[in-house]
């Protein structure tokens, strides 16, 4: 995010589609300093820009790569990189405001616009409810501090589910791709989003990973949000459920400190529970503080390397596949009923029609 | 630092009123936030000020309307005043409590010229 104009949150990037890319290792990302702004054509050097975006490539043996490119308009115009004689489909997170100056006079106007700030972020997370719902895929947030153990939790999970589900996972971090690594060499597909300096995973991200990704029909999406107790809580991804990981080696007063994470989660999972012995950690006590704020919320305990409750966890998930198929049933139940009823429709038209 | 993400939300949202309703340039920006909602007033009035310029909000003024938070009280049957999240009804001591007001974030109107 450029702090003088505002232009750009970020350079938020999905990887490419390494699936095929990894074998050779051409996967990449190319930093690119411009010397000029993206939107050429305003004076130069009035401000600072900072353009977070990522350019994919596609080469004639099917390898993409993507470039994230910083462009620093402190160094002039004048750079002759032809970044858009690329062509191809780029990913934009966070453009900043456009700057349109017009010239004129005229009276003060007030006009009522009531319209909710994250209202865009959550018609996209609708759109991603939309899609998981038509496919049968249930698909969950988890949200936590980083080092809760997120993403070993969800090795397990995999290694766990494995034969009956496919669970395939989002990465968020705000760099490297290092859990997304971690995830594939349990054979699951997996898309790191690096969300570069912004501290959360949003609607239009996970819409872009998923269309990616493409889950098959009646698989499970655990999108691990960026390690952070704060920000992701506002934002709807389009999940089934919010599961908010706390482990025991952080204070039990947690869901007092960031109540928001835990009013909107569904589940807790309280990680590391072999390590009870060793620490101060007053399970009671911290399960009291999260039902303060959220009196349904429920509570498993967990160690996801030594397998404690580990069931437990995966018996919700499996509750929540199989709600999420049983909707898609009932809908395709629906559809076809509808199908059935307009084709009677247009039989009844058609012989209208000819006779 | 989410008040970023949501100033540029917001700028978005004026922005787009102030060209469909031909401004020249938006004065005034007048946000609800509730008690109850993720944002920090501060953090967003510094964002808004790092988003807003080259655009016709560049000069504009913003004024943040705070709103209460309120909760049903499972235990009361009625709507409490709830000044925190995790805060007890302030009538009957339970957290029995399920929020009904106070978490919105809204761009309510804008003065514009």
């Amino acid at each position: 995010m450029c702090t003088t104009c505002g232009c750009g949150k970020g350079e938020a990037r999905i990887e490419g589609a390494h699936e095929d890319a990894h074998a050779d290792g051409t996967v990449h990302g190319h930093p690119h300093d411009h010397a000029a702004p993206h939107a050429h054509g305003h004076g130069s050097g009035h401000h600072d820009h900072q353009h977070g975006h990522v350019h994919e490539h596609r080469h004639a043996e099917g390898v993409v790569h993507s470039h994230p490119h910083d462009h620093s308009d402190a160094h002039g115009h004048g750079h002759g990189h032809g970044h858009h004689d690329h062509g191809h489909d780029d990913l934009h997170f966070g453009r900043g405001p456009a700057g349109a100056h017009a010239p004129g006079l005229s009276q003060a106007r007030i006009v009522q616009i009531e319209q909710d700030i994250l209202g865009k972020n959550d018609a996209l997370a609708a759109d991603n409810r939309r899609r998981f719902a038509e496919r049968g895929i249930f698909a969950v947030n988890l949200v936590s501090s980083p080092g809760s153990g997120k993403t070993t939790l969800l090795v397990r999970t995999i290694e766990g589910l494995k034969g009956r589900y496919e669970v395939v996972v989002i990465e968020g971090d705000q760099e490297t791709s290092h859990d997304a690594d971690r995830i594939r060499a349990t054979g699951s597909k997996a898309l790191q989003v690096n969300t570069g300096k912004g501290c959360h995973l949003d609607a239009d991200m996970v819409g872009k990973a998923v269309e990616r990704l493409a889950p098959p029909a009646g698989s499970v999406l655990m999108i691990e949000n960026v390690g952070n107790l704060v920000c992701p809580a506002g934002f709807d991804l389009g999940e089934a459920h919010k599961v908010v990981v706390l482990s025991v080696t952080e204070g039990e007063d947690k869901p007092l400190k960031y109540p928001d994470m835990f009013r909107r989660s569904s589940l807790m999972l309280l990680n590391k529970v072999d390590l009870l012995p060793h620490v101060e950690f007053d399970v009671a006590k911290c399960v009291e503080s999260a039902r303060r704020v959220n009196p349904a919320i429920r509570v498993i305990e967990v160690s996801a390397t030594k397998g404690q409750g580990m069931a437990d966890w995966l018996a919700w998930v499996e509750q929540g596949v199989a709600a999420a198929s049983a909707a898609r049933t009932e809908s395709v139940h629906a559809l076809r009923a509808r199908l059935a009823e307009l084709e009677e429709q247009v039989a009844a038209l058609k012989s209208r029609l000819c006779g | 630092m989410h008040e970023m993400a949501l100033a540029e939300s917001v700028i978005q949202i004026v922005e787009a009123t102030a060209r469909r309703n031909a401004a020249v340039a938006v004065r005034a920006v007048w946000l609800e936030i509730g008690r109850l909602s993720h944002v920090e007033p501060e953090a967003l009035r510094f964002a808004f000020d790092v988003v807003k310029r080259n655009g016709l909000a560049h000069g504009a003024r913003l004024e943040i309307v705070a709103t209460d938070g309120a909760a049903w009280c499972m235990k009361c049957s009625r709507t409490v005043a709830l000044a925190r999240l995790g805060d007890a009804c302030p009538s009957c001591g339970s957290y029995q409590l399920q929020v009904s007001a106070g978490d919105e974030m809204r761009v309510k109107e804008i003065e514009i010229d």
